[in-house]
């Protein structure tokens, strides 16, 4: 995974509550087996004005000038703001694939659900939550502002505004070791694998039908 | 100390505590399907690693196949779509490479994974299991926790058999009293969704408890768990009574002889103590839920079928507002109108939370006799599996469907996500038993209304939405008269 620790980034604007996995990738794109090249498609159905397929060459298709991701003065944004319970619905990680390759590393919002949390943390995206009232004040000043940008410290866990003002944020700890490291989950857990044996091994003899083998 | 349900669960599959208040979890049964496991593998490939645990996998195709039995009679390799045949084999090839047991396409057990997986048994009370899926979450019906992951914890779940979990909040969900003919554990989820709200859940197991949920067959138990993750919560919850030891007692994969009777005895510890703890609870009266209708694009926007779409100055904010005039005109509807006068032009009754038998035989009952509306020009069953299919055949509920007008179909996920070719054209209505109703979820543009199996087909018939009632005393008895 890739490592996070700062960035100083460009913020484009999702104001909308409850923005959906199933709104970041439509499900036509989830027929790809791999796990990169999602970035075309990410918001496609708001990005663009035609219905795309897996196979469309996104560059000859028409873009919806009314967009925000699509204005001029967002173009190179790599951090989102947006409103509540971001990520809701489906647990598709290739909407967390579809972020990272578009170019954000960070989001933040009021509250995020959690299986894109957990997807976002494993794609090097780091999702801050802030306050109702924190993400009112920085939405006012993103739209006040041309090219307003924020400066995002994994390590202090805090978030730098243009006017100096500093604001904490809180983050999982474990989470952020492994982005500060970029770190591999499996990695870090197959460290343990005799204590999972030794678990398993207790677990096989208290509930023995759970490993038989599926004979079907 | 009392424990809750979810507690018990827990410490049962705790492999290690850390300092930093994360837990690795032991998995006993992993679910995979085409959709989120091609990359999992790809990763294992890369970095040479072997599935830890082959016994705790089982896998089945279902978000991306085709429904028609046309294209269904070739097998994969005759299936019409290049993009989707290399999804499908691609699982076919990595099942085939990591040795993990596949119920594959033409198999008369495939269907969707969380009706396949308690129908063979392959998950059974107080397992964890895990799929790369988000409605996972129907197995809590079993008392089993179940967790919808992304494809990074399928991985991990592969390499591991663990999850990295941080333990969640206990949240009770109390329905109280009996249900009113006519509403169905598909009314009670949309109920709560609409009270809770799509973030209502989030971070929270939610147990349901109560004498409307302990009156629930297997069948109402996993739609009401099923929609626990569009309240937001990961996994959903309801104690094990002889209900569930009644369902799995025959099922192909359920222990046998002397290990069934030791896993009775754990089952039947499986519910939540008498005087346990939870972080946060709501009590809803059962006996007043009326049938449900979502009128807008997220799933807490319902409403009862006799109510109204609501208006701008219900609204408490501005993002409240802009949600709703934002859905408004996506679903071409006005504030305030009635749901009594949206008038769907498809219905879809299928889905991991509508395409049981019992499911199939409330819709049956409302059709028999009856034909659709000439209004509505789409009409989908899709069983759930092959096994599905087959009861509803053996009990002529397809022809009641055929008779009405609609398609039969093959087992598969189908329109709920309209991955495959079953899907709505831009602005067209639907009517439909699946479990969201996001912009563009059934097909770009299309207009999703969730409701149950009997409402999807009360509105199939009269083309707006009714209470069943309302069928069966509107004098449309007969097939093709009025």
């Amino acid at each position: 995974m890739r490592a996070f620790t700062q960035v100083d980034g460009l913020v484009a604007p999702m104001d909308r509550a409850n923005v959906d996995t199933d709104l970041m990738v439509p499900k036509q794109f989830l027929k790809s087996i791999r796990r990169s090249g999602f970035g075309p498609n990410l918001f496609d159905e708001l990005r663009y004005l035609d219905e795309g397929e897996a196979d469309s060459d996104n560059s000859r298709r028409p873009i919806n000038p009314e967009f925000p991701l699509n204005f001029p003065r967002y173009q190179g944004a790599s951090i989102l703001l947006a409103r509540e319970n971001f990520g809701c619905g489906s647990s598709r990680e290739h909407a967390a694939w579809a972020m990272e390759d578009y170019g954000f590393c960070c989001v933040i919002a009021p509250s995020f659900a959690d299986i894109f949390q957990s997807n976002a943390l494993k794609n090097g995206i780091l999702p801050i939550t802030l306050s109702a009232l924190q993400v009112d004040t920085l939405f006012e000043r993103l739209y006040e502002e041309d090219k307003f940008r924020l400066r995002v410290d994994l390590e202090a866990k805090t978030v730098l505004l243009p006017d100096g003002e500093l604001w904490s944020f809180d983050v999982d700890a474990f989470r952020r070791d492994c982005l500060l490291k970029g770190l591999d989950d499996i990695g870090i857990t197959l460290e343990r694998a005799d204590v999972i044996r030794s678990f398993e091994q207790r677990h096989r003899e208290r509930f023995p039908w759970l490993f038989e083998d599926i004979v079907l | 100390m009392a424990q809750t349900l979810y507690d018990k669960l827990w410490d049962a599959h705790l492999v290690e505590q850390r300092e930093d208040g994360t837990a690795l979890i032991y998995i006993d049964r992993h679910l995979i399907h085409e959709v989120t496991s091609a990359q999992a593998f790809e990763g294992l490939t890369l970095a040479k690693r072997p599935v830890w645990r082959k016994s705790a996998n089982l896998a089945v195709p279902d978000h991306n196949v085709s429904t028609l039995a046309s294209e269904r009679r070739g097998g994969l390799a005759a299936l019409p779509d290049p993009v989707s045949r290399l999804q499908l084999q691609t699982l076919d090839d990595n099942c085939a490479a990591f040795d993990v047991t596949e119920i594959l396409l033409d198999d008369p057990r495939q269907g969707i994974v969380h009706v396949m997986g308690p129908e063979q048994g392959a998950v059974l009370p107080g397992m964890t299991v895990v799929c790369g899926d988000s409605h996972t979450s129907t197995h809590g019906a079993a008392g089993a926790l179940a967790h919808g992951i992304g494809t990074s914890e399928v991985e991990h779940a592969l390499a591991t058999q663990c999850l990295i979990q941080r333990k969640m909040k206990n949240f009770r969900i109390e329905v109280t009293g009996h249900l009113q003919a006519g509403v169905t554990a598909k009314d009670v989820a949309l109920a709560i969704v609409g009270r809770i709200g799509t973030a209502g859940g989030t971070g929270y197991a939610l147990e349901f408890t109560g004498t409307a949920i302990t009156g629930l067959t297997m069948e109402g138990r996993m739609t009401l768990c099923n929609m626990a993750i569009e309240a937001g919560a990961r996994c959903g919850l309801v104690a094990v009574d002889t209900t569930t030891i009644d369902y799995f007692r025959d099922k192909p994969l359920a222990p046998k002889g002397e290990h069934w009777e030791r896993a009775e005895i754990w089952w039947r510890t499986l519910q939540s103590d008498a005087d346990a703890e939870f972080d946060a609870g709501i009590e809803i009266d059962g006996s007043a839920i009326t049938p449900h209708v979502s009128w807008g694009t997220s799933p807490e926007m319902v409403a009862g079928v006799h109510g109204h779409v609501p208006r701008m100055v219900d609204m408490a904010d501005e993002t409240a507002r802009n949600g709703l005039a934002r859905a408004l005109e996506y679903m071409g509807l006005s504030e305030g109108m009635p749901i009594s006068d949206i008038q769907p032009t498809a219905v879809f009754i299928g889905s991991c939370t509508n395409s049981r038998i019992e499911d199939l035989r409330e819709a049956a009952a409302v059709l028999r006799g009856r034909r659709i509306s000439p209004t509505v020009d789409k009409a989908l069953v899709v069983p759930g599996s092959g096994l599905v299919k087959a009861q509803a055949e053996a009990e002529g509920l397809d022809q009641v469907f055929l008779d009405a007008g609609m398609e039969w179909r093959e087992p598969g996920c189908s329109m709920c996500l309209a991955m495959n070719a079953d899907r709505l054209l831009p602005g067209e209505r639907c009517a439909s038993t699946s479990n969201r109703n996001f912009e563009g979820r059934q097909g770009s543009g299309g207009r999703t209304h969730l409701v149950s199996p009997a409402m999807a087909a009360a509105a199939a018939v009269m083309g707006r939405f009714v209470s069943v009632d309302e069928v069966l005393s509107s004098g449309i008895e007969t097939r093709g008269g009025i």
